[in-house]
């Protein structure tokens, strides 16, 4: 498979790979993907906007340099921005590959960061050299205008130029909460929701926070994904209790909708509107009780996005669509091509 | 003020520290919305959010390309998602008035781009919220102020007449193409008010036969609640 390394979000001859419920395999191009969908299903998307959460600065202590990628928060709640957790990175830039960057300097609790115009202390260190939680100074408008300023967002070696907010955020980014994009949403465009409405399809939105996919270190990539706050409105909660009714299917665009669906489902079956934090990890013996079908990235095995994909499809079938990934020699990561992954039958 | 269609209401208005966009500003304060408004001068912005308590003052210039991001992270920031954009802030082109022929090309590209491409940027930063909105019942409204120089070719007039005129079009369009989102386009024209930017185009205008900023900040909330969803009111 090759990295995808332009910040093109829709690509023209952008692929799909079909993987149905009875673990047929087909190519079809990603801009046909209205035509996989059947009347009264309901599209589920996540409407994240990716903060810019790469923070350079320095360790004051030593005065090196630093890389801070925020990584977590506990709510959505836009006044509650003071405290993150996060990972520090040493001197280097996006370059080098996350795998191969130095590490900070050694950080103790009570350790100053100067982040630009922000100002941030280490009040916790989380049994890692590089992750910690840090408090920011200040009130919650001065903290926003100075990520807002002086971010950008987290980078890919495997890009050929540098990330801006405008390569991340999806057409439908609409509430402050993902730390990388939540990156199937860049499959759909305006016309593909006026398509989705015109074949009598529904399309909603819920939120979640979007964590970080790679932290360049195994013993750390092992705790992912983190925590991650989610809500889900009202009117998202109604739309999939009544395409359920109807018995139509929950397709979410994203494994971030997987997450926070069957999360808010856990209780009894049902999606529940509201706040909460999804804090499961879902795997080949999750019992999926929403999503019916997944458009997602290409992911590699091993990763816990690759994970989920086995609660919607059997190891053989995954292992072939593997192959045939590879032998059509799809594009991964995030501005890469798709897959489109029914629920085993 | 639970009843009035703007309490509680989240509203970002651009060029918010003087003329209509501080008279919206203070009414939409004063019906009790949850406001951010964008200026770029530090110093206003922060006098207005002072005398505002509540609202959220951001510092940007929408004719910047690389503002337009940071603008609208704030502007979400602040309010938590968005229910309606005013797109206020305006250039007047060259200053005093000048013929076309005597127009810099400058002057034209700056009008350009706060009249136009900068409101288009910041729509389509912040559609997804609005779109949002409105699928949830209480919002997805986005006012673009105009002007009769969009319409009449007043000489002296053209690099601020061709901008607004373009923006009235281009609003037509957004409407079309978005109304099945229930995301509302509109394009008003306040007329010709007592305000610094009238004062930089006609120094020598007689301020009583102008209409009064308050005036026409009250007629642009109206036009606005016509378009909001039926029981918005929270």
């Amino acid at each position: 498979m090759i990295p995808a390394d332009l910040p093109v979000q829709r690509p023209a001859d952008a692929k799909l790979l079909v993987v149905d419920a009875q673990h047929q395999l087909r190519d079809v191009a990603r801009l046909a993907f209205v035509d996989l969908l059947r009347p009264g299903d309901l599209v589920v998307a996540n409407d994240a906007a990716t903060l810019p959460a790469s923070l350079r600065g320095h360790h004051l202590a030593t005065g090196l340099l630093i890389e801070v990628r925020l990584a977590g928060r506990r709510t959505l709640e836009a006044e509650d921005v003071s405290d993150f957790v996060a990972v520090v990175f040493g001197a280097g830039d996006f370059h080098t590959r996350t795998e191969s960057r130095p590490a900070p300097p050694p950080l103790i609790v009570g350790d100053h960061l100067a982040l630009g115009p922000l100002m941030a202390t280490i009040t916790s260190l989380l049994d890692h050299p590089r992750f910690v939680s840090l408090h920011f100074d200040g009130a919650a408008d001065t903290i926003w205008a100075g990520i807002a300023r002086h971010g950008r967002p987290i980078q890919y070696a495997h890009m050929l130029t540098p990330l801006a907010l405008w390569d991340v955020w999806t057409p439908i980014a609409g509430r402050l909460a993902a730390f990388e994009p939540p990156s199937a949403g860049f499959a759909l465009n305006w016309r593909t929701v006026a398509a989705l409405h015109e074949h009598r399809i529904g399309f909603t939105t819920i939120t979640h926070a979007a964590g970080i996919s790679s932290t360049g270190d195994d013993e750390l990539d092992g705790r992912l994904p983190l925590d991650e706050p989610y809500e889900i409105s009202e009117s998202a909660a109604e739309a999939i209790a009544a395409t359920r009714r109807t018995r139509g299917r929950i397709v979410a665009i994203g494994t971030t909708v997987v997450r926070a669906l069957e999360h808010a489902a856990a209780q009894n079956g049902l999606v529940q509107a509201g706040r909460g934090l999804a804090n499961q990890r879902i795997g080949p013996a999750t019992r999926l009780k929403v999503v019916d079908a997944l458009l997602t990235g290409v992911h590699q095995g091993g990763t816990s996005h690759y994970e989920l994909l086995r609660a919607f499809a059997d190891n053989p079938t995954l292992r072939h669509a593997d192959e045939w990934l590879e032998q059509h020699r799809y594009r991964t990561h995030e501005f890469g091509d798709s897959v489109f992954l029914e629920r085993s039958a | 003020m639970p009843n009035h269609p703007f309490s509680n209401l989240k509203v970002a208005v651009t060029g918010g520290t003087s003329g209509l966009g501080l008279a919206l500003v203070k009414q939409l304060h004063l019906h009790g919305a949850r406001v951010a408004f964008v200026a770029r001068g530090s110093e206003r912005v922060h006098r207005v959010a002072h005398d505002h308590p509540g609202s959220s003052g951001i510092v940007g210039d929408v004719s910047s390309k690389d503002d337009i991001y940071p603008i609208a992270l704030q502007i979400l920031a602040a309010l938590d998602g968005l229910d309606v954009l005013i797109n206020n802030a305006s250039d007047l082109g060259p200053v005093p008035l000048a013929l076309l022929a005597d127009t810099e090309c400058e002057d034209l590209e700056k009008a350009l781009a706060t009249n136009l491409i900068g409101p288009f940027r910041l729509t389509k930063a912040l559609l997804g919220a609005l779109a949002a909105a409105a699928r949830e019942g209480h919002g997805g409204v986005v006012l673009n102020v105009s002007s009769d120089a969009a319409l009449n070719a007043y000489p002296t007039w053209g690099a601020y007449g061709a901008s607004k005129a373009a923006l009235r079009h281009l609003t037509g369009v957004w409407d079309a193409e978005l109304s099945g989102e229930g995301v509302h386009f509109l394009s008003v024209d306040p007329g010709d008010m007592d305000t610094p930017l009238h004062a930089l185009a006609v120094p020598d205008a007689d301020h009583g036969t102008l209409k009064q900023p308050d005036v026409a900040a009250r007629e642009i909330l109206d036009a606005i609640a016509a378009k909001l969803p039926v029981g918005s009111i929270k």
